[in-house]
C-alpha cells in the first residue's frame, strides 16, 4: 500500500512534469519562433519607451555595423536574425481611420528568425521568404473586421518621421494577420523599404533586432556573452549604446511559465507530503507489530545501531523500489502519450502536437528527494526500534 | 569456577502507585558445565532473575557476574555486545523471525552478531542443524513447523554462536509432556557435548527432575537448591 502511494506519487509529478514543462515549452516556442525571436537588441533606453515607439532610439548605419560583426563572430550559435523598424502610424480605409503598430520587416530576415510568423498570417502563403512584398501591408484581422478590410483592397498610412513632418503612403492589403496574445493585437507588418519611404529614412536605420540561436536551452549563456560584448560599445559619453533582452525580458508569458515552474514544485511537495506521511505510517506500524521480533533480536546480541540500519534499511529498501517502478511507470505513461499524437490549437497555429519529455536531471531530482524523505521519515521509527528495552519488547504480547 | 554468581540482588517494580519487590536478596553461584533448572510458581520471579542474568535488565542493588564480569553496570550496547558473544537464548514462545527460514533463523546471530563469515557460516549452521535433528526442514518458515520443532530451531539458534551460557525461559511451557522432554533431553544432550552452561525455568516438576542442580523461588526468594 505505502509502495503503491509513493508509485502513484512519483508517476504524478513525472507525468506532470513531462506534459506541463513540453506544454510551457512549446508555447514559448511559438512566441519566440513567431513574435520575439529568443534575444533582441535594442538602443539604450528603447525598451522603456516601447509603448511609444520612438523613432529617435533608431541605430544608425554605424551600429548596424558594429552589431553585424559581432554576429559574424557567433555564427555557430545563431542561427539567424532580422532587423525591424517598429512605428505607430494611422490606418486609414478612406472612411475611417484608427491607430496600428507596425514591424516593418526583410521577409526573408524575418522568416529565417521567426519561421512561424507565417503560420499566423491568414490565407495562403506560397513563399514564407516573400510573405510581405513592397507596397502590401499585413493588418491585424480586428482591424480587418472592423474597417471591412480583405485582400487587395487599398489603405493609407500616415506616419510622423523622427523630425515631426507627417507622411502618407498607399498600400494594399495582402493579409490579415492574427494577434498572438489576445484580441486587443494592432499588430501589422510592411516591407522595411515601404517603412523607410514612409518615414522619410535615409540609408540603414533600424530600431530592433530579432535574434534566433541555435540551441534556445544556451538562451541565458548566450545572453551574458552578447551582453558583454555589446557593453563595449559606448557613445560620447561612455553610456552604452545598445540594450539586450531575452523573450522573458519583453514577454507576459513568462509570468506564465513561472506559474507553471511554481506549480511543478507545488506538485513535488505534496509528492513529498504523500511520501512521509506513508512512509512513516509505515515505518510506526513495522515497529509497533515487530516489538515482539525486535526484543528478540536484541536479547540475541543485535547491536542498537544494527537494529535502527536494519530499520532504515527497509525504508530505504521501500523508496527505491518504489522509486525505480514510479520511474518506469511514468516514463511509459509520458511514452503513451507521445505514441497517442495529441494535439491541440494555439490560435491560429493548428495542430500542435503534444511532444512530452522530461529530463533526465528531473527524474534524478523526483528520485532523490522521494529516497531522502523517505530515510529521513524512517528514522523516527527506527530510532525507537533500537532504543526499545530488550525487557520490555519481550514483555510485549 | 563460577560462572554466574549473583550477590544480594533485588529487583523491584513500580506498577502505577504499586511498589513490587521481584527478588529480595537473592545470592546464587553456578559453576561451568552444569544444567541448573529455575523453579518456583508463577510470579515468584524466575524470569526476572534470567533476565537479570543474561543482561536483559539491571537489578536494583546487589552485583551480577557472568563469566567473571560485572555485567550489571553495562551499558545497553555493552550489554547487547555481552549477549551476542557470550549468551545464548531460549524463549517460552519460541520466538524465531516469521520472515527467516529455519536456517536462516540460525544464520541470524551469525551474520547480525558475531559478523562470521558466509563460507564459515553454513557449516557450524548445518552443524547445529543436524544436532537438533532439523536438518530437513531447514528451508521451512516457522509457520510451517510444530511447536517441537520451532523450540529445536531455537536451540539451535541459541547454540551456534557457542555461547558460555544458554538461558531458557519455560522453553517446554508451550509444547506437550513427549516434546517437551525431548526437548530437554536435547538440551541436556547438548550441554554434555559441548560443554555449555544451561539454565532453564520451569514451574513442571516432571521436567524439573531432569536437572543436575535445582533452585527454588518463592515470591522473590531463593528457598532452597
Amino acid at each position: 500500500m505505502t509502495s503503491l502511494l509513493i508509485i502513484i506519487g512519483v508517476v504524478m509529478v513525472i507525468v506532470f512534469s513531462g506534459v506541463s514543462v513540453s506544454f510551457k515549452s512549446m508555447m514559448i516556442g511559438s512566441i519566440t519562433d513567431s513574435m520575439l525571436g529568443h534575444l533582441q537588441i535594442h538602443k539604450k533606453g528603447y525598451v522603456s519607451s516601447i509603448d511609444n515607439l520612438p523613432l529617435h532610439l533608431n541605430i544608425n548605419e554605424k551600429g548596424i555595423k558594429q552589431l553585424e560583426n559581432v554576429f559574424e563572430k557567433h555564427t555557430d550559435v545563431i542561427e539567424a536574425f532580422s532587423y525591424r523598424i517598429k512605428f505607430g502610424a494611422m490606418l486609414s480605409n478612406f472612411q475611417e481611420t484608427t491607430n496600428i503598430r507596425l514591424t516593418a520587416v526583410q521577409p526573408q530576415m524575418e522568416n529565417a528568425a521567426c519561421p512561424r510568423l507565417v503560420e499566423r498570417i491568414n490565407g495562403d502563403i506560397q513563399n514564407p521568404d516573400k510573405f510581405i512584398e513592397q507596397g502590401k501591408i499585413i493588418i491585424p484581422e480586428n482591424l480587418a473586421n472592423g474597417l471591412k478590410l480583405k485582400a487587395g483592397d487599398e489603405v493609407v498610412l500616415i506616419a510622423n518621421n523622427k523630425d515631426g513632418s507627417v507622411n502618407g503612403l498607399s498600400l494594399r492589403v495582402s493579409n490579415t494577420i492574427e494577434g498572438l496574445m489576445g484580441p486587443s493585437g494592432r499588430d501589422g507588418f510592411v516591407h522595411i523599404e515601404d517603412a523607410k519611404t514612409l518615414l522619410r529614412i535615409q540609408g540603414n536605420e533600424i530600431n530592433e533586432v530579432a535574434i534566433r540561436l541555435k540551441n534556445p536551452d544556451n538562451l541565458n549563456g548566450m545572453n551574458k556573452l552578447l551582453a558583454d560584448e555589446l557593453s563595449h560599445f559606448e557613445n560620447k559619453q561612455n553610456k552604452p549604446v545598445f540594450e539586450l533582452h531575452t523573450w522573458a525580458d519583453l514577454s507576459p508569458f513568462s509570468t506564465i511559465a513561472a506559474i507553471v515552474n511554481l506549480l511543478i514544485i507545488t506538485i513535488k511537495i505534496v509528492l513529498i507530503a504523500i511520501v512521509l506521511i506513508s512512509i512513516l505510517n509505515v515505518m510506526m506500524m513495522s515497529v509497533y507489530e515487530r516489538v515482539s521480533e525486535i526484543g528478540t533480536i536484541s536479547a540475541i546480541g543485535t547491536l542498537p545501531s544494527k537494529i535502527l540500519w536494519l530499520f532504515m534499511a527497509e525504508g530505504f529498501s521501500l523508496a527505491i523500489i518504489s522509486t525505480i517502478v514510479g520511474n518506469i511507470i511514468g516514463v511509459l505513461a509520458l511514452l503513451l502519450i507521445n505514441i497517442a499524437n495529441i494535439h491541440f490549437s494555439f490560435g491560429k497555429m493548428k495542430n500542435i502536437l503534444l511532444e512530452t519529455s522530461i529530463a533526465p536531471s528531473e527524474l534524478i531530482s523526483v528520485s532523490l528527494i522521494v529516497i531522502f524523505i523517505a530515510v529521513i521519515s524512517s528514522l523516527q521509527p527506527a530510532l525507537k526500534a533500537s532504543r526499545m528495552q530488550p525487557v520490555d519488547a519481550l514483555r510485549h504480547v | 569456577m563460577s560462572l554466574v554468581e549473583l550477590k544480594q540482588v533485588t529487583k523491584d517494580y513500580q506498577i502505577g502507585e504499586m511498589f513490587v519487590r521481584a527478588l529480595k536478596n537473592i545470592e546464587l553461584d553456578i559453576k561451568e558445565q552444569s544444567f541448573v533448572s529455575i523453579v518456583g510458581p508463577s510470579g515468584s520471579g524466575k524470569t526476572t532473575l534470567l533476565n537479570l542474568i543474561g543482561c536483559i535488565d539491571k537489578p536494583s542493588s546487589g552485583e551480577v557476574f557472568v563469566n567473571g564480569t560485572a555485567v550489571n553496570s553495562f551499558s545497553n550496547k555493552e550489554a547487547a555486545r555481552f549477549r551476542g558473544q557470550h549468551l545464548g537464548f531460549i524463549f517460552q514462545n519460541f520466538n524465531l523471525l516469521p520472515v527467516l527460514t529455519t536456517y536462516e533463523n540460525v544464520e541470524y546471530p551469525l551474520i547480525m552478531v558475531q559478523n562470521i563469515p558466509a563460507g564459515k557460516r553454513r557449516e557450524r549452521i548445518m552443524h547445529y542443524l543436524e544436532a537438533v535433528g532439523m536438518i530437513d526442514q531447514k528451508d521451512k518458515y516457522p509457520s510451517q513447523l510444530s511447536g517441537g520443532q520451532k523450540q529445536r530451531v531455537a536451540v539451535a539458534r541459541a547454540l551456534v554462536t557457542d555461547p558460555k551460557l544458554v538461558l531458557a525461559d519455560e522453553p517446554t511451557a508451550n509444547l506437550d509432556h513427549a516434546t517437551a522432554f525431548k526437548v530437554i533431553e536435547l538440551m541436556k544432550q547438548m550441554q554434555q557435548n559441548l560443554k555449555t552452561t544451561f539454565i532453564f525455568s520451569t514451574h513442571d516438576p516432571k521436567i524439573v527432575k531432569e536437572a543436575e542442580i535445582i533452585y527454588t523461588l518463592e515470591d522473590g526468594k531463593l528457598v532452597s537448591k
